[in-house]
């Protein structure tokens, strides 16, 4: 009897599916919006807080660490987007205001960003800057060029000293930063200056580059003249006997309404000039890289030592900083994914309702799908800037396929039979799909959610280098160092969350996917031994 | 009651059915027979309204079957092989649906659902089952209790016996017989069986290539064929027998 209650209770339940995604998506945006609102309410206060950028690599954070501080020591609130992707994705960041400014070197603004414009004087190159808004400090003290390095073993076989000499042995194994291979002023010019034979080049990281030489895969690479590695993998920096590589100086870029708005930090700001000179630099990257030393440690040095000022250091300890950039994580990965639940399954339900729409919608996310991450970003930072906002229209629009794709096939996998027995009942199409399609279809639509939310949580990672945090932070400073550890604090935490959502899902199929749907049919065969004859007669 | 005036039908270039004119008469069981391909079928299916003739008319109580369908669905009870039982909802669900979105009382829908279950003689224990907890038969009785639950003035039902093993089978058609003569339902039935056409039918209509052949009591389809292919299909049915009886003879 209490059995049949309890039936009877769960049966009741059944028509509830559509009911059941809507809480399960509520509490996705939820559990986002509240992690959100967590993180940006720290933000508001006072004097002009200014934000400092920086590149993927040591130098470039160590420098913006050093920014700052100075900005907090000139009393400003700073924040410090640490590790964005690249030249492209910071300079667009400095031009819509997301950043107040970042370390920039003078060679790379005259042939990346500028190239095409006539920067032939200082006069001219400041007023290239100023009609974009932007200034520039004078020359930090220091040079940091492209350079061509061997290693040292092979430099001496082979007779190696000035990078004409390439051109004898085109076998050599190129492997370049990804960034200079493709960039105007990189790999491209240099093979045309020098004539390079070579064929077999590699693109990829520029952290990596130095294992892959160590590791006896490449044979000739690409450093920066600061870095510290050059001498701890015994390398040799080959002549630019050409004179390809010029006027690397590190400087300043910042927009020009910071001089009013924080006078006092600009000030501060352009008291590096000419600070810090190349062996000072260097060995900072060193103190980094080699000997484990925190940027911020190195650059308060830095300070005191070069130019007198002692600043406070603050830490953050770990459990505070996991619990940030979990929060940061799972206001990235809930906004997205609960969006994208919302368009995808009436977007399925389009699809398997009219075949031609059908195919345009499955062929549109389809192409989204196959856009690299990190393009997408870059594509949709003109319009919404750095960090939170594109990360989520991105791992979004990312999410939308597996969700579309099973919505679609779940409600095509539906018996023909089925569909017109609920034609001929009476139900309107609407209340066909409610209770009869989407519930049949629950548990296909279930699969693509969980599928989005592993890839979701993975994808969320890179969204560290356009300044979104979560666990891809540490996990780019963990290549940047090359320390396993620091990657282990965002790829072990990451793994858990996709565990855990996965999990998450697996629960609710308990309660979005009908009873009726969840028995094996093994139960059927045990009814249909069921002796039909021992019914009661009439 | 239930009229096709007229009815072409092709699909993808293939007719389906090429002049079809047939009235179904009111309380009495019609049975459509023919071999597989013959068109009875999409007759069903046309007087469900789940296709549309290309040429001729469906009428069903008076009115036109066309635009909206709703009010004569409501009107219609439909079965079919393997009954068409919505496997995510429980008996009960199934059987009181389309009350519920007519905003039955409950009083009256359990009322109804028990009057039924006794009709088909499913045990109330069933009712809390889900269909895949249901042996064939036990879902064939679930779905004609779902095709009566309105009261509908006509019963549509395409192989309704087929998928089950030949004695429940036997035992279903001598039930259900028994269930269409006590409500007085008209029902129109297809089935490639003429046993089970003779068993049901106070009228077999049999149809080839599209074209109704020949229309008659079963005893006259039996024993005054119109032409030599009802004779033929009358033949092949009874082959068993005559084996038999050409071993015995």
């Amino acid at each position: 009897m209490r059995r049949g209650i309890l039936r009877r209770a769960s049966s009741r339940r059944a028509p509830a599916t559509g009911l059941a995604l809507v809480t399960l998506v509520a509490l996705l945006l939820a559990l986002g919006l509240v992690a959100w609102s967590a993180e940006s309410s720290a933000e508001e206060s006072t004097p002009r807080p200014v934000t400092i950028g920086s590149k993927k690599f040591t130098e470039s954070v160590i420098l913006g660490e050093t920014l700052r501080l100075l900005a907090l020591d000139a009393g400003h609130p700073a924040r410090h987007r640490a590790e964005l992707g690249g030249t492209r994705i910071l300079w667009g960041a400095l031009l819509s205001g997301e950043i107040d400014i970042y370390p920039e070197y003078s060679g790379t603004l005259v042939r990346e960003i500028l190239s095409g414009e006539d920067v032939s004087s200082p006069e001219r190159m400041e007023a290239t800057l100023a009609a974009r808004g932007v200034r520039s400090s004078a020359s930090l003290g220091f040079e940091n060029t492209y350079a061509i390095a061997v290693p040292e073993p092979l430099a001496e076989q082979l007779g190696l000293q000035r990078i004409s000499d390439l051109r004898e042995h085109p076998d050599l194994r190129l492997g370049f930063s990804s960034e200079f291979l493709e960039r105007a002023d990189g790999w491209p010019g240099l093979r045309q200056r020098y004539r390079l034979p070579q064929t077999r080049v590699q693109g990829l990281d520029h952290d990596l580059v130095y294992r892959g030489v160590d590791a006896g895969h490449l044979d000739v690479t690409v450093v920066y003249t600061t870095d510290a590695e050059i001498a701890r993998y015994g390398l040799r920096m080959l002549d630019d006997d050409l004179g390809y590589f010029e006027d690397y100086q590190a400087i300043l870029l910042y927009r020009a309404e910071l001089a009013e708005e924080a006078p006092a930090a600009v000030a501060a700001f352009r008291r590096l000039e000419g600070a810090i000179d190349e062996s000072t630099m260097a060995g900072m990257n060193g103190a980094v890289k080699l000997e484990g030393d925190s940027e911020q440690t190195v650059a308060a040095r830095l300070l005191s030592e070069g130019l007198g000022l002692e600043v406070t250091l603050s830490g953050q300890g770990f459990w505070s900083q996991l619990g940030q950039r979990t929060l940061e994580h799972l206001g990235l990965v809930g906004v997205s994914l609960g969006a994208a639940i919302l368009f995808a399954v009436p977007l399925g339900v389009l699809a398997a309702q009219n075949a031609r729409l059908g195919h345009l919608i499955l062929g549109i996310t389809g192409v989204i799908q196959t856009i690299p991450s990190l393009a997408l970003f870059v594509f949709l930072i003109p319009w919404l800037g750095i960090g939170w906002l594109p990360t989520v229209v991105a791992l979004f629009l990312y999410s939308l396929l597996p969700i579309v794709r099973n919505t679609h096939a779940g409600l095509m996998d539906i018996p023909v039979p089925i569909r017109e027995s609920a034609d001929v009942l009476g139900l309107t199409c609407w209340a066909r799909l409610r209770l009869i399609e989407l519930p049949l279809a629950a548990n296909t639509i279930l699969a693509g959610i969980k599928t989005s939310a592993v890839l979701n949580v993975g994808t969320a990672t890179v969204a560290a280098l356009i300044g979104a945090g979560g666990y891809g932070q540490p996990i780019l400073t963990g290549i940047r160092l090359d320390d396993t550890a620091l990657i282990m604090q965002g790829a072990v935490p990451a793994a858990l969350l996709a565990l855990g959502l996965q999990g998450l899902f697996e629960f609710a199929e308990r309660w979005v996917v009908p009873r009726g749907l969840r028995l094996k049919p093994t139960d059927g065969v045990r009814a249909e031994a069921d002796p039909d004859h021992e019914r009661p007669g009439p | 009651m239930l009229r096709f005036e007229g009815i072409f039908k092709e699909y993808g270039g293939t007719p389906a059915l090429a002049g079809v004119d047939l009235e179904v008469s009111e309380a009495q069981t019609t049975v459509l027979i023919g071999p597989s391909g013959c068109g009875k079928s999409t007759l069903l299916r046309l007087a469900a309204g789940l296709i549309r003739p290309d040429l001729g008319q469906v009428w069903f109580e008076g009115a036109r079957l066309a635009g909206n369908l709703r009010p004569a669905r409501l009107r219609m009870g439909y079965m079919i092989q393997d009954g068409g039982l919505f496997p995510h909802l429980s008996v009960r669900d199934n059987v009181t649906l389309m009350a519920r979105r007519l905003d039955w009382p409950r009083e009256r829908r359990e009322q109804r659902l028990a009057a039924l279950a006794d009709l088909v003689q499913l045990p109330t224990a069933m009712l809390a089952r889900y269909p895949i907890e249901l042996s064939g038969g036990q879902r064939q009785r679930v779905a004609l209790m779902r095709a009566l639950m309105l009261d509908p003035d006509l019963l549509l039902l395409d192989e309704p016996l087929g998928a089950l093993d030949p004695m429940i089978r036997f035992e279903l058609q001598r039930e259900l017989k028994a269930i269409f003569a006590r409500l007085g339902k008209t029902v129109l039935m297809v089935t490639h069986d003429l046993a089970e056409a003779v068993f049901f039918g106070h009228r077999i209509v049999l149809l080839r290539a599209g074209r109704i052949v020949q229309q008659a009591e079963p005893r006259v389809l039996l024993d005054s064929p119109a032409e030599p292919f009802v004779a033929q299909f009358v033949a092949a049915q009874r082959e068993p027998q005559r084996v038999l009886s050409g071993a015995g003879g």
